[in-house]
């Protein structure tokens, strides 16, 4: 009764922004819609609030079909586009009001709903949304699509162009949010948030790269992943993409993510590569896989099938 | 209707909080009512005119004196020569030069005809066209007072066809274009601006995806002009009335139905041009373009639509702006009824159907 | 004058009526240094970088860049910089080619040098095919490697980066950090801001500025000792978190 997609598909003139999407989000659940930009996050939350007819397949949201049942849709679930959707000439109350009214509900009918986030805007309840800071957005924002209790709430990019502070915080409040039996599809472009949710898909150029829980895509990573430092890191990047045993290396934090192509790699080889190089400071040591890797892995195996 | 109301509240922010385009839209038709009724009048006052009199004859003295005593002109150079006309010109002295031929008296009594020529600067068309008609005008009136006297008619030529009239006020024919150029931008433009906007902020996805049904979204941002621009109306004909002293000759009740239906017009016009632009950019240059530049230049409002090219005549039809000018000029000018004005109450009426009937047509209730 | 930074920051206030965006910070940036520009929505940074590339006067305090006072020579500061954010990049409705063009024509640069610039660009990127493309039609990540790239065609000495990197996948967000680290290698002064608390693990120092002022300026390393924590995440967190 969640969210049901089968075998949507959609394009654009020229660009195909979803290729046969299938996938099911379940009942209360905290989902992950994880990709860049330009993955075609946008358009599939746009044919799931009925704002877009995909050009094959179907979709549900809480048991309603997006084409035959727009209407009853509209009437039941919260939408979040990207980029804050406010008015910036209304105050923050105004706005609250607003959407209040055009969902035939009021603001206190469903303030415990709302409450925890409002009072972290109700001291600037007077002043216009336009003058309010990213993170502050964002959460009144949130409230507007709340306002009216939906049972599904889709949320486009919310977090995007928001500091990590403010990232976390609201994250904490989506996992409240979860406990009063909400569903939520929630996109982002941060790869570190996939572990926050139940269960990711994850995007890339309208295909879905894979979807299960954030631990499970973990523990299928293949290979191991050495986190690598020295000196001086650009050349350290350079060498080992030049090194034969070099499956992929990335920038990651402050270590450089190594695998290797060969199953049976140690790391004594690696540190006797880098010595070779005359690299000083070597540091190299087994890292945890992250969603990250696992992204950029099966992102490259699909653009080598041949995209 | 409760989320009705609460949305068209919204509207009324929308417009409140924006102060400087509130100032602009009342401050307009002021502006623009008291410019051109006291700046940009086709009436001459006081211009120094030269004379170069070759009869040198008690006929000529007498015109002369008659130039001299109305208020209009001011005879400020006597030259001799054709010559010095040029130079005269080129000065920028006078705006205008009257010759008379030799023998002028002699040939009025002889021939009962004489011949005097008015030469005017024409690098500012508008004066030297109302200098001529002034100075002719005179000159006829001249040789009325003149035949009074005389068993057989004397003529001066150039002799003149065109009528003139000394109480003409030119804003009595502005208030009703200005009127039409205001409403249409109030109505129009305003709209489709506000509609493409909710477009470009985003919030249209979050409306569209709310229970407010489409029509009522249309209705609720349209709505608060309908008032804006019914108040723009009161306020320029109260000025025409009270400062220029324009008279409303016709029924008051049915001049405020043909200007409603002239604003219902321009909403829709609105709603159809923000059902097919994306941004505020497009709407902007779609109104201009497509509504403004016609209302200014093909209603007949500025240029006569008689001396117009025949395709511009036809294309004129469409223009809701002509109907409502011609209806607006016989209500308040005229003092006609629906009797007279019927036909062209129908043809807004007709346009208001189309309009909106295109518009729910090109309406979506989706994005694409 | 031959000094070994890049930037020198003294002091420098901007006020705007009572409110206080940036409140006397002072740091320098070394040569050839990528130096990391931290700090919540809100905190000062825009206001801060504005200030240094010459388009917005301080209130108080000074700061030379490239050795140019940005008070009193702004304009030889906006020319010994790239500049490059991430609202606006390149225009959409040009191609790739005509970009390069047009910027390179702003600042000055020869008509061949042009041609020059940009055979080699394209060459880097790997672009030929397309190179007459509308912007338009680029992924995101194309775009700002692109963007990047074009900022620094008239050879500045130093680039500043405002969230290049915002929703730009995470492979070509790594790629984007390998051009950084390339120009930097060349001795290009890199100032950058981002939201990726990873990214600032790849800079040589960083700065966190909390309403306004900076509260953190060293290595990610030290950073990180100092707040007793594993990553600079933790550390940006903690910083902020102390405030509310």
């Amino acid at each position: 009764m969640g969210i049901s997609l089968h075998h949507i598909s959609k394009s654009f003139k020229s660009v195909t922004a979803l290729k046969d999407i299938s996938f099911d989000v379940k009942s209360g659940e905290l989902f992950g819609l994880i990709g860049p930009d330009g993955a075609g996050k946008t358009t599939l939350f746009r044919v799931l609030t009925t704002l877009l007819l995909a050009d094959e397949g179907t979709a549900s949201v809480a048991g309603m079909d997006v084409v035959t049942d727009y209407k009853a849709i509209r009437n039941s679930v919260g939408y979040m586009p990207g980029r804050f959707s406010l008015y910036h000439d209304l105050t923050v109350e105004e706005n609250l009001n607003f959407f209040a009214t055009i969902f035939n509900t009021t603001l206190e009918e469903n303030y415990d709903l709302i409450k925890e986030i409002y009072v972290q805007i109700e001291p600037f309840k007077n002043r216009r949304a336009g003058k309010l800071s990213g993170g502050m957005k964002q959460k009144l924002a949130l409230c507007c699509a709340l306002i009216h209790k939906p049972k599904v709430l889709f949320l486009d990019e919310p977090t995007t162009g928001v500091d990590p502070v403010s990232r976390k915080e609201f994250w904490e409040m989506l996992k409240r949010l979860q406990q009063k039996d909400i569903t939520m599809l929630v996109s982002t472009a941060y790869m570190d948030e996939a572990s926050l949710c139940d269960r990711v898909a994850l995007i890339q150029d309208g295909t879905i790269l894979e979807i299960d829980t954030p631990q499970r895509i973990i523990e299928k990573f293949p290979r191991t992943i050495y986190n690598v430092k020295a000196s001086e890191t650009y050349r350290l990047l350079k060498d080992l993409e030049k090194y034969e045993a070099t499956h992929s290396v990335y920038p990651f934090g402050e270590f450089l993510h190594f695998t290797s192509k060969d199953a049976a790699f140690t790391s004594e080889e690696l540190i006797q590569f880098l010595e070779q190089e005359h690299h000083t400071e070597i540091e190299v040591s087994e890292a945890i896989p992250t969603i990250e890797d696992s992204f950029m892995t099966l992102s490259k195996e699909h653009s080598n099938n041949g995209n | 209707m409760k989320r009705f109301r609460g949305f068209v509240i919204k509207e009324f922010y929308h417009i409140f909080r924006d102060k400087r385009t509130l100032i602009i839209l009342f401050g307009m038709p002021v502006v623009q009512i008291l410019l051109f009724g006291f700046a940009v009048t086709n009436e001459i006052s006081n211009v120094d005119i030269a004379v170069l009199d070759r009869s040198k004859d008690s006929e000529t003295q007498k015109i002369i004196n008659t130039i001299e005593a109305s208020k209009y002109f001011k005879v400020t150079d006597f030259i001799v020569d054709e010559k010095q006309i040029e130079t005269i010109f080129k000065k920028g002295k006078v705006k205008a030069v009257l010759v008379f031929e030799n023998n002028f008296s002699k040939d009025i009594v002889a021939k009962n005809m004489a011949n005097v020529q008015i030469i005017t600067d024409a690098t500012e068309p508008n004066v030297a066209n109302s200098v001529n008609t002034y100075l002719t005008s005179i000159l006829q009136q001249y040789q009325t007072d003149l035949n009074q006297r005389q068993q057989i008619p004397y003529q001066i030529v150039p002799q003149t066809r065109m009528y003139y009239n000394p109480e003409l006020k030119s804003v009595f024919m502005f208030v009703p274009g200005i009127m039409t150029v205001i409403l249409m931008l109030v109505s129009a433009i305003m709209t489709s601006i506000s509609i493409t906007r909710e477009k470009e902020l985003g919030t249209m996805e979050i409306l569209l995806v709310s229970p407010l049904k489409p029509y009522q979204v249309i209705v609720g941002k349209v709505f608060p002009y309908v008032f804006l621009a019914i108040s723009n109306a009161i306020i320029i004909l109260m000025l025409g009335f009270f400062v220029f002293k324009m008279p409303i000759e016709g029924s008051y009740f049915l001049l405020a139905l043909e200007t409603v239906l002239f604003i219902f017009s321009a909403l829709a016009l609105g709603i159809l041009i923000s059902t097919i632009s994306e941004t505020q950019q497009t709407a902007m240059m779609a109104s201009l373009m497509g509504l403004m530049l016609p209302t200014i230049l093909l209603s007949g409002f500025i240029f006569p639509i008689s001396s117009m090219p025949l395709p511009l005549q036809v294309i004129s039809n469409i223009i809701p702006a002509k109907w409502f000018i011609i209806l607006i000029k016989g209500i308040l000018l005229k003092g006609v009824g629906l009797e007279v004005l019927w036909k062209e109450t129908l043809v807004l009426v007709a346009m208001i159907v189309a309009f909106i009937g295109l518009s729910v047509m090109k309406y979506k209730t989706r994005l694409e | 004058m031959e000094t070994k930074n890049a930037i020198l920051v003294k002091n420098l206030s901007k006020r705007f009526g009572d409110f206080t965006a940036v409140n006397a910070i002072t740091f320098e940036v070394k040569k050839g240094e990528i130096f990391g520009f931290l700090g919540a929505n809100g905190a000062g940074k825009t206001t801060a970088m504005k200030m240094l590339i010459g388009i917005s006067k301080p209130s108080e305090g000074t700061a030379t860049v490239a050795g140019f006072d940005v008070k009193t020579q702004s304009e030889a500061v906006k020319k010994s910089i790239g500049y490059m954010s991430q609202r606006f990049t390149l225009y959409d409705d040009l191609t790739i080619k005509e970009n390069i063009a047009f910027f390179g024509g702003i600042y000055g640069l020869s008509n061949e040098k042009i041609k020059e610039k940009t055979a080699l660009l394209i060459d880097e990127l790997g672009l030929h095919d397309k190179a007459s493309n509308l912007v338009r039609s680029l992924p995101l990540g194309w775009k700002q490697k692109v963007a990047f790239s074009v900022a620094l065609l008239h050879e500045p000495k130093i680039v500043f980066l405002d969230e290049p990197t915002g929703g730009v996948d995470p492979i070509t967000r790594r790629q984007f950090w390998e051009m950084i680290y390339r120009e930097a290698n060349k001795g290009t002064t890199i100032f950058v801001t981002t939201h990726y608390m990873d990214e600032a693990e790849y800079c040589d120092r960083v700065s966190i500025m909390v309403e306004g002022k900076i509260e953190a300026l060293d290595s990610p390393k030290k950073l990180k000792k100092q707040f007793k924590v594993d990553s600079m995440n933790e550390v940006f967190l903690k910083l902020a978190r102390n405030i509310e």
